[in-house]
């Protein structure tokens, strides 16, 4: 369909015919459902993890980054594919994408910061450590200092 | 082929947009990028002081309930209702700009329809689970006594679990009476539960003879920054649901009215689908955040 209205717009999309374009919605749909359900499943595995006796730390992490990654194709698939991202054109698409790189920095600088100032408090606000620290990290902390003490 | 077109255009010899696009739609996308800044320095904020802390509540215990399923643990459930209906919601949207294209107006105002319906029932449920949690008491052992606080923006019951018993049984002496009626009512030493009537009526020493405090799950305080940022995050993010639906329900009445129709194009349609693409798209990542890391 022609947009009268706006001359300054020189190549109109072509819009795929019903039966591509439902096919098309179809498939992004399943798709998003399907992360969806693996990202609850992770969840729910992180929930076991954390419940059981000794929880592995590395491999709840390592879940909880491939949670961090799904999440990222969902982002990508609403907006290509949702908000016809895909469909314009290069120069418009890096307008919007190039200055959502300063997350990049963003994330990695504020996380660090937060992390640093915990470790800073639990060396040198003892009060801080002793009121917060979960009592079963208290025990599992102590055992590896005692460890590296009999190899020296 | 399209893409030789678009090669052999001069895009900046004037006369014509640049990126090939109508002013007002180039402007949500600036929009919807700054709106994602806003959102993420939001979420960020809230992993720098998460990092900061030694102990951070498990989100799979703090989002346990589902409405009307009472005290059973059911972790993730209600959260992944509210997240299929905004995917719902998007792929109804998707098809209001799709029918939108073709000019067929009564497609418009069919799935306008039921993207506000489902922007309703996400608030709904948003509504549900403020309540849920902002008024559910969970007991906590805070300075040597137990109290009931629920999830608000200055106490969090979300700490880690007290299985030291000794001090748990010591703090009974030093816990409320009210305290004391509630515990014995819901965790009753032997399983029998006793009216809330009778145990009223009992002396403070007994009450606490007869609540079966290794059974009451009595958590210590946790993080307070934790209710200001659930709060404020979700919160903004409602807000934005809430605006999208009014938007969406504009452009339904102005479908009605034949604005579009008469303007020969529907490319309003578009820009809201825009605003609520992104809704959907700030969830996913509010969803990471919250409730699955």
């Amino acid at each position: 369909m022609q947009h009268p209205a706006f001359e300054e717009v020189t190549v109109h999309h072509h819009h795929e015919d019903d039966a591509t374009f439902k096919k098309k919605v179809r498939k992004t749909t399943i798709l998003l459902s399907i992360i969806t359900i693996i990202e609850l499943a992770i969840g729910l595995t992180i929930y076991t993890i954390h419940k059981g006796e000794s929880p592995n730390a590395l491999l709840v992490l390592m879940f909880k980054g491939a949670v961090c990654i799904l999440t990222l194709a969902k982002a990508y698939y609403i907006v290509s594919v949702f908000m016809h991202l895909g469909d314009e054109i290069r120069n418009m698409i890096m307008t919007i994408v190039v200055p959502l790189m300063l997350f990049v920095w963003f994330i990695i600088a504020f996380i660090a910061d937060g992390n640093s100032y915990k470790n800073l408090r639990n060396t040198y606000d003892k009060h801080f450590e002793e009121t917060t620290m979960p009592a079963k990290h208290h025990k599992a902390e102590a055992a590896p200092v005692e460890n590296k003490g009999g190899k020296e | 082929m399209a893409t030789t077109t678009v090669h052999q255009t001069k895009w900046w010899s004037g006369g014509k947009s640049p990126f090939n696009m109508e002013y007002g739609k180039l402007m949500m996308w600036y929009f919807l990028m700054s709106d994602a800044f806003t959102f993420g320095a939001f979420l960020i904020s809230y992993g720098s002081i998460r990092f900061s802390q030694n102990f951070w509540p498990d989100p799979n215990v703090v989002f346990n309930a589902f409405p009307g399923a009472g005290h059973a643990n059911l972790p993730l459930a209600f959260v992944s209702v509210m997240t299929f209906i905004l995917i719902i919601s998007s792929v109804t949207m998707v098809l209001a700009v799709h029918a939108g294209h073709k000019g067929d107006k009564e497609g418009v105002i069919k799935w306008m329809f039921w993207t506000i319906i489902g922007g309703l029932a996400f608030l709904g449920c948003q509504a549900w689970e403020w309540h849920h949690l902002i008024t559910g008491e969970h007991a906590v052992l805070v300075d040597g006594k137990i109290d009931l606080i629920g999830q608000t923006m200055g106490g969090n019951p979300w700490g880690d679990l007290v299985e030291d018993n000794t001090a748990l049984t010591a703090a009974l002496n030093n816990t409320s009476h009210e305290t004391l009626v509630h515990l014995a009512h819901e965790y009753p030493t032997g399983g029998t539960v006793v009216a809330m009537e009778a145990l009223e009526k009992m002396s403070d020493g007994q009450l606490a003879g007869m609540v079966d405090i290794t059974h009451a799950h009595i958590r210590e305080t946790g993080p307070i920054a934790f209710g200001g940022y659930f709060y404020g995050i979700t919160g903004f993010h409602g807000f934005h649901v809430f605006s999208g639906v009014v938007i969406n329900i504009i452009m339904l009445i102005m479908t009605q009215k034949d604005v579009f129709k008469n303007r020969g194009h529907y490319l309003m349609i578009e820009k809201a689908g825009l605003y609520w693409h992104f809704v959907d798209l700030v969830w996913v990542f509010v969803f990471l955040c919250f409730y699955l890391i």
